[in-house]
């Protein structure tokens, strides 16, 4: 929704249009902003959706909420209140949960618990500011048109520290990941990792609050991942693929919300449940020719995912 | 306190809404579909939007949007289930992954007809989407009130009528299925019954909200018994309790919104069971 410029207009030549988006400062910034997130989105989400940690992660993009709304009660900057309450979640999601992985019934309950909590403080919070909630868009969906250089700065170094701490811990993690009875009895601190990924992931989902808003960081963290894991098994590969759709459904929605009156965080939502859509039904074809042709090696793949 | 209709209206509503949360929550808990409860409070957001872009009541939007999709969910976690062989009768992790795509993509669309709406009338769309997603309790009619109710009662008369078959199918699949007890077809209703609930709640206590009201008293029946139908009724109590409480205490205390209230109460209900056992 770019309001301040006057209607742009669609012409068929992409490389001027192209020029046009990147001629506006606020553009170039969200492009980046933009492709920052998606790939630490791919890589943090990758691990996510390999651990079925997928309701932790929509717990902690919950958590955003009370973090700004609190920030702005308190009158700090809202980025701290968004890495406050993400912190705080996680550790608080990490010590109910105890061990193992999975979604038990008590544990599902017990993150359900955690959520509702945070959203009823953050009405609470949004109700002590005034009651006016004229900015509950932006503060649920983002406004990723409206990122300054400093924000830009912010992100980029965090996605550093993120990346830095996923790859030290990358063969561990995966390890207690995929097999955590195994790992536990070899002496890789199975818990301690546990409790450290949920950390990492509500740094990630902080940082991507700001551009996607909490509602939408689901879309990057998700569904590229959860595609890419469809595609293929093997790690390495996935995790490319991962980041590299993750780019481009971002850059896409991105382009297609210059041009049009809807915001951007519609389209990369609509883009990336397309795209899991397609792979999955083109998956479960192949996986049907294949056993047609009774060959049963497609079956695990689509078990996995 | 009882002299003032808001006040009247806001009891009688809640504590049917809350009843059948907490009766419906016992067995979202027991077969470990809070996520998908989670979901489907959710949903109902982009639901009450469409309604309200479309021009329609929101009660249309809020119960066609949970219904469709509680179903939509059943019919996915089936065909997962199918394809690993029919394992147990809750939802699988593959299942969450799924939810969490799906539910993306909805709030996407709410995203949408919010932005279709304040287009369309300027203003009213944030006050729409701020009692969609918190609820306004205090803001009832006696005709809305009664309406509530009514279809808080019918829920809980449904939980109560699939009660046993959905325990069968919920602890023993496999023996139920060949029992003939229609599994599959109970799952499928179950969620689209859940949505039901999400949609009734959100009038109450808001979409965002919803969760604690399902999870949170459902959670606490389980750690003070291992009884079912103790349990179902432990749960609507705790649910219904959490609610009147919330309620006062909202009425008391000027600064503190409703469906905050009545959350704070339900977390300290868990709180309790979970340092007792």
């Amino acid at each position: 929704m770019p309001s301040e410029s006057a209607s742009p207009t669609l012409s068929w030549n992409l490389a001027r249009d192209l020029g046009e988006v990147l001629e506006y400062h606020f553009m170039v910034n969200a492009l980046l902003a933009g492709s920052v997130v998606a790939v630490m989105a791919g890589l943090v989400g990758w691990l996510m959706v390999l651990r079925r940690q997928a309701f932790a992660g929509h717990t902690l993009s919950m958590m955003a909420f009370p973090g700004a709304s609190g920030a702005s009660l308190v009158g700090i900057p809202a980025a701290w209140g968004y890495f406050a309450f993400c912190g705080a979640g996680a550790l608080a999601i990490g010590r109910l949960s105890g061990r193992g992985r999975g979604t038990s019934p008590e544990q599902g309950a017990r993150i359900g618990a955690v959520q509702a909590t945070a959203l009823a403080l953050g009405f609470l919070f949004v109700s002590l500011y005034g009651g006016v909630l004229g900015d509950l868009e932006s503060l649920l969906f983002g406004n990723i048109l409206a990122i300054s250089d400093g924000q830009l700065l912010l992100l980029a170094a965090v996605a550093f520290a993120v990346l830095a701490t996923l790859g030290a811990l990358a063969r561990p993690l995966l390890f207690a990941s995929v097999d955590p009875d195994v790992a536990g009895a070899r002496g890789v601190p199975v818990r301690l990792l546990s409790g450290g990924f949920l950390l990492l992931l509500a740094v990630a989902v902080a940082a991507t609050s700001q551009i996607t808003g909490p509602l939408l960081v689901f879309a990057l963290l998700v569904a590229p991942p959860a595609t890419a894991q469809l595609i293929t098994v093997r790690p390495a590969v996935s995790l490319l693929l991962s980041v590299l759709l993750g780019l481009m459904i971002v850059w896409l929605g991105m382009g297609i919300a210059y041009f049009s009156v809807y915001p951007a965080g519609f389209f990369i939502s609509a883009i990336a449940f397309a795209v899991y859509l397609l792979v999955r039904i083109a998956v479960g074809l192949r996986g049907r020719s294949a056993s047609a042709r009774g060959a049963a090696d497609a079956r695990p793949a689509e078990a996995r995912a | 306190m009882l002299s003032h209709e808001f006040m009247r209206n806001a009891l009688l509503a809640g504590s049917f809404v809350a009843l059948a949360c907490g009766m419906c929550g016992w067995f979202v808990v027991l077969r470990g579909q809070v996520f998908a409860g989670d979901a489907l409070s959710h949903v109902a957001f982009p639901g009450a939007l469409a309604a309200a872009a479309a021009g329609v009541d929101q009660r249309v939007g809020l119960f066609a949007a949970t219904v469709a999709v509680g179903g939509g969910i059943g019919l996915l976690g089936r065909g997962v289930l199918v394809a690993r062989g029919g394992g147990g009768g809750g939802s699988t992790p593959a299942d969450d992954t799924a939810i969490g795509i799906v539910f993306t993509f909805i709030l996407g669309l709410g995203l949408f007809f919010l932005t279709l709406f304040s287009i369309g009338s300027a203003g009213g769309a944030g006050i729409q989407a701020a009692h969609t997603l918190f609820g306004s309790i205090f803001g009832l009619g006696a005709g809305e009130a009664r309406l509530a109710a009514m279809i808080g009662l019918a829920i809980v008369l449904l939980v109560l009528l699939i009660g046993r078959p959905l325990l069968f199918a919920t602890l023993a699949p496999e023996v139920a299925a060949a029992r003939g007890v229609p599994t599959r077809m109970l799952g499928v209703g179950f969620l689209a019954l859940v949505g039901m609930v999400a949609a009734e709640a959100t009038q109450a206590v808001g979409a965002l909200l919803l969760l604690g009201l399902l999870a949170a008293p459902a959670a606490a029946a389980h750690r003070v018994t291992g009884r079912p139908f103790a349990g179902v009724l432990l749960a609507g109590a705790f649910a219904v309790g959490a609610m009147v409480a919330g309620l006062m205490l909202a009425y008391a205390v000027p600064w503190l919104p409703p469906s905050t209230a009545v959350i704070a109460v339900a977390m300290a209900i868990y709180g309790v069971s979970a340092i007792r056992s």
